[in-house]
């Protein structure tokens, strides 16, 4: 084993203010609720104050959404493509202070916020700004009308590439928005306002309100929001759904998963244990599509988990901004309490657990990268989303097997196969009922590619030419 | 006492270098006035070898890029022709007011191109629903190098005929207007600038009917826009000669450079291919 010296990325690159207001109508205004302190999940230390968006608030950001919704929806095309485009090159050209930024609000390892969060967030408005114009193209008819008012709600684990998946389609076809970010990781959603205003975008076309869950469902249930878009738990899912029936608000819900990550003794081994690891152990498991159960072919299940075990105490876990951590700060006190409790269930309920020695920081939100082996399909860890670096392993024989468990679970966000054989690969995905499977590969994004869910895990796509449709009046 | 100006040499734009016409020769440019503008290069028979040779060379690597990548280069072309767009406006000539409009036109246009490139596939591609176990999917990929015969409008026009082949991932070789080559060159300037590989456009100034028969003749072309060739004589006997290797060609039209463009400047240069795979245990 090598030992690494420290690698620090440095923090000043990003100027972070003490307070933070709401963004309405092009300007940052005081919100009426309580400020709120978001916290450096990897120390505790508090990193800004940011204002919370009463009922009022929010209905003076859905009001300034619906005045430049008139101008926004009738410019031509191709000038919406324009400003989406600049958004596009000035994130990119902000990109390393995003990253910074990001990590710092979020716990997520630097390595992931420069190399996979800021550069699908910069391409996820470039390839929509692209369609803007093209709207005629896509299958939705000659002239595709917008909705009106989308009401966004999106999730602390990848906040501003969730950010990105619903402001960039839902601008492209004509929409303005309000957005509210995850209590705990608003910064990077504040520095996107600052970017609206150096793009010159037309005020009220984005607006965003933080604070906590009260501000989402003002924003949700606000009777002129005429979308409404939700990337979070299933739980707050189902409410939402409650919520908005019996109104004409479209609804697109993008929720929980406990994805099956299916090896067969055919796979090669190294290449699989690389994918199990980016599954479950990539952004710290808290991944919607997270590869949370892994499902090896008997045969090899003793090989393949020696393996595992091998390259898992290689996972360096510690300092987001460090350049060579692979494991970085769980996000919440409150998340990691959930990871604990369903981990001590795991271990209750008859599952063997194992972690790689592995010396966690003293202050901050931590949990060490597990693994649960003699896993049965009716325990907790096996049914229930955990959101954390914490792998069940469950074992089958045949590939009817592996398909029969792998749908044996409310959610269906995602599946992995891992076979040299590429008529199973079809074959399996097949019967799969996830709304992405990958094949040779996990947790791939692309903006041209559509992702969603099948059965709780949600409805409606984000992504690729379909993922227009949740924005568009069709 | 005033500054005498340093003049431009207007060359050719070939593999990414600004030769002369290995023939040495050139010809008069001159504005609709009659004033002399500049002597701009005539290329020969061995240019237009040159160039095919280059944009051959190119086709691996510009085809193989991520469309997305191919994207980005485009729009970067755009940013590069809006910074330049007082010289361009009096290059394109014409009245002031409508030049900048021309050159506007130009740079929205390479901008609509160059987010077609990560869409054409998933608005021309399809999925086949064939009756068997088998995944079978169509997907568009460029032709190769393609000949454009450039129309008289120097820039939009130039510009809406280019921007549609590389998007895709052909490389191409273009003959520009006869009598206003000047923008053309500077959009070599432009290209040159803006990280496109050398040799994904190649471009020749000369005289059409000279030049478009040996592109039209030429083996290792693939396909050929006639756009710009008026004379209906050249016109038949280039698409007669590019009968020889079945090359994909598009008669001569007078479009509506204003217009929306739609999709089949784009799809004319795409094959289709489609692969099939079985599923089962």
């Amino acid at each position: 084993m090598f030992e690494y010296a420290p690698a620090p990325e440095s923090r000043d690159i990003v100027d972070i203010k003490p307070s933070y207001g709401l963004f309405v109508n092009g300007e940052f205004v005081d919100g009426g609720g309580p400020g709120l302190k978001t916290v450096n999940p990897a120390t505790e230390e508090p990193l800004a104050e940011v204002a919370t968006a009463t009922s009022d608030d929010v209905d003076r950001a859905v009001q300034a959404a619906r005045k430049a919704f008139g101008v926004w929806s009738a410019l031509p095309g191709a000038e919406r493509a324009k400003y989406l485009f600049r958004i596009a090159r000035i994130i990119q050209e902000r990109a390393r202070e995003l990253a910074v930024l990001e990590s710092l609000d979020n716990g997520k390892p630097i390595r992931e916020s420069r190399d996979v969060d800021l550069p699908l967030v910069a391409a996820h408005f470039f390839y929509y700004a692209g369609w803007a114009d093209k709207l005629r193209y896509a299958g939705f008819g000659d002239n595709p009308r917008p909705l009106g008012v989308a009401g966004q709600v999106i999730p602390w684990n990848f906040p501003l590439l969730m950010l990105a998946w619903k402001i960039a389609p839902a601008l492209a076809c004509g929409n303005t928005v309000v957005l509210k970010p995850a209590e705990t990781t608003p910064l990077t959603a504040l520095a996107f306002a600052e970017i609206c205003q150096q793009a010159d975008l037309p005020p009220g076309v984005v607006n965003i309100v933080t604070g906590a869950g009260d501000t989402g469902a003002a924003v949700v249930a606000h009777p002129d929001v005429d979308k409404v878009a939700f990337t979070g738990s299933t739980e707050v899912g189902r409410v939402i759904a409650r919520t908005v029936a019996g109104t004409n608000k479209k609804l697109t819900l993008e929720l929980g998963g406990k994805a099956a990550n299916i090896v067969f003794e055919d796979a090669p081994i190294d290449q699989a244990v690389e994918g199990i690891v980016n599954g479950i152990f990539f952004n710290q498991g808290h991944v919607c599509c997270a590869g949370s159960r892994l499902l090896v072919q008997e045969s090899i299940q003793e090989e393949l988990l020696d393996s595992l075990r091998r390259r898992m105490a290689t996972l360096r876990v510690g300092d987001p901004l460090d350049k060579n951590t692979d494991i970085g700060a769980i996000n919440s006190a409150e998340q990691l309490a959930k990871i604990r409790d369903l981990s001590a269930a795991g271990e209750s309920e008859g599952a063997e657990r194992w972690s790689p020695a592995c010396e966690l920081p003293q202050r901050g939100f931590w949990f060490p990268p597990t693994l649960f082996t003699g896993v049965a399909q009716s325990h907790r860890i096996a049914r229930e989303e955990i959101f954390g670096p914490v792998l069940s392993v469950l074992t089958f024989r045949t590939p009817a097997e592996a398909v029969e468990k792998a749908n044996n679970t409310p959610y269906g966000l995602s599946a992995g196969v891992w076979t040299e054989k590429g008529s199973r690969i079809l074959w399996m995905a097949d019967r799969l009922r996830a709304g992405v499977v990958w094949a040779n590969t996990f947790n791939k994004f692309d903006p041209a590619s559509p992702f969603g869910g099948y059965k709780e895990s949600g409805y409606g796509r984000e992504g690729g030419k379909i993922g227009l449709e949740a924005y568009l009046d069709v | 006492m005033s500054r005498l100006s340093v003049r431009k040499t207007y060359k050719l734009f070939i593999g990414g270098a600004f030769p002369r016409s290995e023939s040495g020769r050139s010809y008069v440019v001159t504005s609709p006035k009659g004033d002399f503008l500049a002597n701009a290069a005539r290329a020969s028979r061995k240019d237009v070898r040159d160039a095919v040779s280059a944009a051959r060379k190119a086709f691996p690597g510009w085809s193989g890029a991520t469309p997305y990548n191919r994207g980005q280069i485009l729009y970067r072309i755009a940013e590069m022709l809006e910074g330049r767009r007082a010289q361009f406006a009096e290059e394109v000539g014409g009245g002031k007011k409508p030049a900048l409009e021309a050159v506007d036109a130009a740079v929205d246009r390479l901008v609509w191109y160059a987010g077609w490139a990560d869409k054409i596939a998933s608005v021309y591609g399809t999925p086949n629903p064939v009756a068997g176990p088998y995944l079978n999917l169509s997907t568009p990929e460029p032709t190769g190098v393609v000949g454009v015969v450039a129309p008289a409008d120097p820039l939009l026009g130039l510009i809406s005929v280019v921007a549609p082949v590389i998007v895709t991932g052909n490389t191409c070789v273009v003959v520009a207007a006869e009598r206003a080559p000047l923008p053309a060159i500077t959009l070599g300037e432009v290209l040159a600038t803006s990280d496109l590989p050398g040799g994904v456009v190649n471009i020749l100034t000369g005289h059409q009917a000279e030049l478009a028969p040996w592109l039209a003749s030429h083996m290792d072309v693939n396909g050929l826009d006639l756009t710009g060739v008026t004379d209906p004589e050249l016109a038949l006997a280039c698409e007669q000669a590019a009968a020889e290797n079945l090359k994909r060609v598009l008669r001569p039209v007078t479009p509506d450079w204003s217009a929306e463009p739609g999709i089949e400047r784009m799809t004319r240069f795409l094959e289709t291919k489609t692969v099939w795979h079985p599923a089962g245990i």
